[in-house]
């Protein structure tokens, strides 16, 4: 079963033109994929397409074999618990320390503390965060914030990991470094999509699909 | 000792942080909205109240007492006329007290128009007799006028109906005046700790968002808010109510430092002794409870209105 499935996609806003046109795709599990295309392509919307947090304007989309227009809003959290996400400007919570942040799709759910301190303790160590997971956000380093806001995606131990530009705003070394963790989470088992434009980033992985998006439709290298 | 090292930051890591902010310029600004506007609930509630008592007092006191005028006829001595008139006055089983006003007391009753000092021996001053009713028993006017007229002619008992429609009429224009305002405030109250709540929501959406790409359920995000913002409205609230139980007592206070003089007992007569009592003292913390919820409601119905737009 794919993990994700769209069949002849197409999305509007409003009566603006398709910013997306007949966008078909599927990602299988434990598979990587690179998103790219340029600014402005719809990588994000894609992406927002994937977390159903956008509805199509038509087409169909599947994740982990539900069809997206017959879930009520229970189900689509429960997948959603399923996914992890990694923002493109972090969208770290600044009144919460680091470990409060890694920990919150834990916390949502309703989990004790004590049931998760020492998993997101070693998933921090593991990000090399294990000595700033007291500290708030605005003391963070753009690369420091990058690898919480990674953490706080895998720390569910997602499915599908869902990546926008997570290496933007690091250097190429830790681009690398965040790149081999990323490959490290699909050989453990979990769908990897990393949208970026950094074509030195997508040159260091072979084993990843293409997806290319351009004029609002999609292309596929293998 | 490792262990010791390994485990000290970890005691640190919980420390139960709100997922909503506890302090925002936006949160401290409703918070005073919401003091202000219970305030003035809560001082146009307790007018309503102070003034529906007073006015129930009025009737009251005017509806229990009722006064017989005995008229001067040649040949007769008013005086002796006037005892009569009590006495038959007396003998009504529904009447508890009667007052008959003598020579003197009826001239001084004239004093405030004719002045002091004048000799009023030569005007036919009337005798009052001022006749107070039995609690809970109903008076029987046609027979206390019957014997009026058959032992006492040229009496006349006045029971306050004119007076009294008058005076209900008034009181009840008085209360409704009263309750208009109040609702207006109510009004202006809903709709400015609406537009507070917004306002300081406005600043809550990135927080929002997060929770929802992260998997939390949309009843969680607005239980977490609505938490945080019915305890913004019961510390605004509460503050506004506290405030107006505090101004009612200084104006308890006040009055009964000023009772004594005209003026006093002119106010006093009008709106009571500025004592809400405790249904009075109930219901201004009703109002600052009321406006805790609805800021409560008004920010779950924001935030499923912000997660509606979201999927």
């Amino acid at each position: 079963m794919d993990v994700v499935r769209f069949e002849n996609v197409g999305l509007r806003y409003g009566l603006g033109p398709e910013v997306l046109r007949d966008i078909s795709f599927s990602i299988a599990p434990q598979s990587f994929q690179f998103l790219t295309g340029p600014s402005g392509a719809g990588k994000t919307t894609l992406l927002r397409l994937m977390l159903l947090s956008l509805k199509p304007t038509r087409g169909l989309i599947t994740l982990f074999g539900q069809d997206a227009n017959t879930l009520d809003k229970d189900m689509v959290t429960a997948l959603r618990r399923r996914v992890g996400v990694v923002f493109q400007d972090f969208r770290l919570l600044e009144h919460l320390t680091t470990y409060e942040n890694v920990a919150l799709p834990l916390r949502v759910q309703g989990r004790e503390e004590a049931t998760y301190r020492a998993e997101v303790v070693e998933l921090l160590r593991w990000v090399g965060l294990g000595e700033r997971m007291h500290v708030l956000p605005p003391v963070l380093s753009g690369g420091e914030k990058q690898r919480a806001a990674i953490a706080r995606a895998l720390i569910v131990r997602p499915e599908l990991l869902l990546a926008d530009e997570p290496t933007g705003n690091v250097d190429p070394s830790l681009a690398r470094r965040l790149l081999r963790l990323f490959i490290e989470l699909q050989k453990s088992g979990t769908a990897v999509v990393i949208a970026t434009h950094d074509l030195a980033l997508m040159d260091m992985f072979d084993g990843a699909h293409r997806l290319v998006l351009g004029d609002g439709r999609m292309h596929i290298y293998d | 000792m490792t262990e010791a090292k390994d485990d000290a930051p970890q005691r640190e890591l919980k420390r139960s942080m709100p997922l909503v902010p506890a302090s925002s310029i936006a949160g401290r600004a409703l918070v005073t909205v919401i003091a202000i506007m219970t305030f003035l609930a809560a001082l146009t509630a307790g007018g309503a109240i102070l003034v529906t008592h007073a006015s129930s007092e009025w009737r009251g006191s005017v509806a229990r007492e009722m006064t017989v005028q005995v008229r001067q006829i040649a040949g007769r001595d008013v005086d002796v006329a006037a005892q009569k008139a009590g006495e038959v006055a007396r003998a009504q089983p529904w009447v508890g007290e009667v007052k008959v006003y003598s020579k003197t007391e009826s001239e001084r009753l004239l004093e405030p128009w004719l002045g002091s000092g004048l000799d009023l021996g030569e005007l036919p001053v009337p005798r009052l007799i001022v006749v107070k009713l039995r609690d809970g028993l109903k008076p029987d006017l046609v027979s206390f006028r019957a014997a009026l007229s058959k032992d006492v002619p040229g009496s006349s008992l006045d029971d306050h109906a004119l007076w009294l429609d008058r005076l209900v009429v008034m009181a009840n224009s008085i209360v409704f005046v009263a309750l208009v305002v109040f609702a207006l405030v109510v009004m202006a109250m809903v709709t400015a700790v609406a537009f507070a709540t917004r306002g300081a929501m406005a600043g809550n959406r990135e927080i929002i968002d997060v929770l929802h790409m992260v998997g939390a359920a949309d009843s969680f995000i607005a239980s977490q808010f609505q938490r945080h913002f019915i305890g913004l409205g019961l510390k605004g609230g509460l503050i506004g109510a506290v405030s107006a139980v505090l101004a009612f007592l200084l104006a308890r206070l006040f009055a009964s430092i000023w009772i004594a003089t005209p003026g006093g007992d002119q106010i006093e007569s009008m709106f009571g002794t500025f004592s809400l009592g405790f249904t009075g003292y109930g219901a201004i913390l009703l109002i600052g409870l009321a406006l805790a919820l609805v800021t409560g409601i008004m920010s779950r119905l924001i935030v499923f209105r912000h997660l509606h737009g979201l999927s």
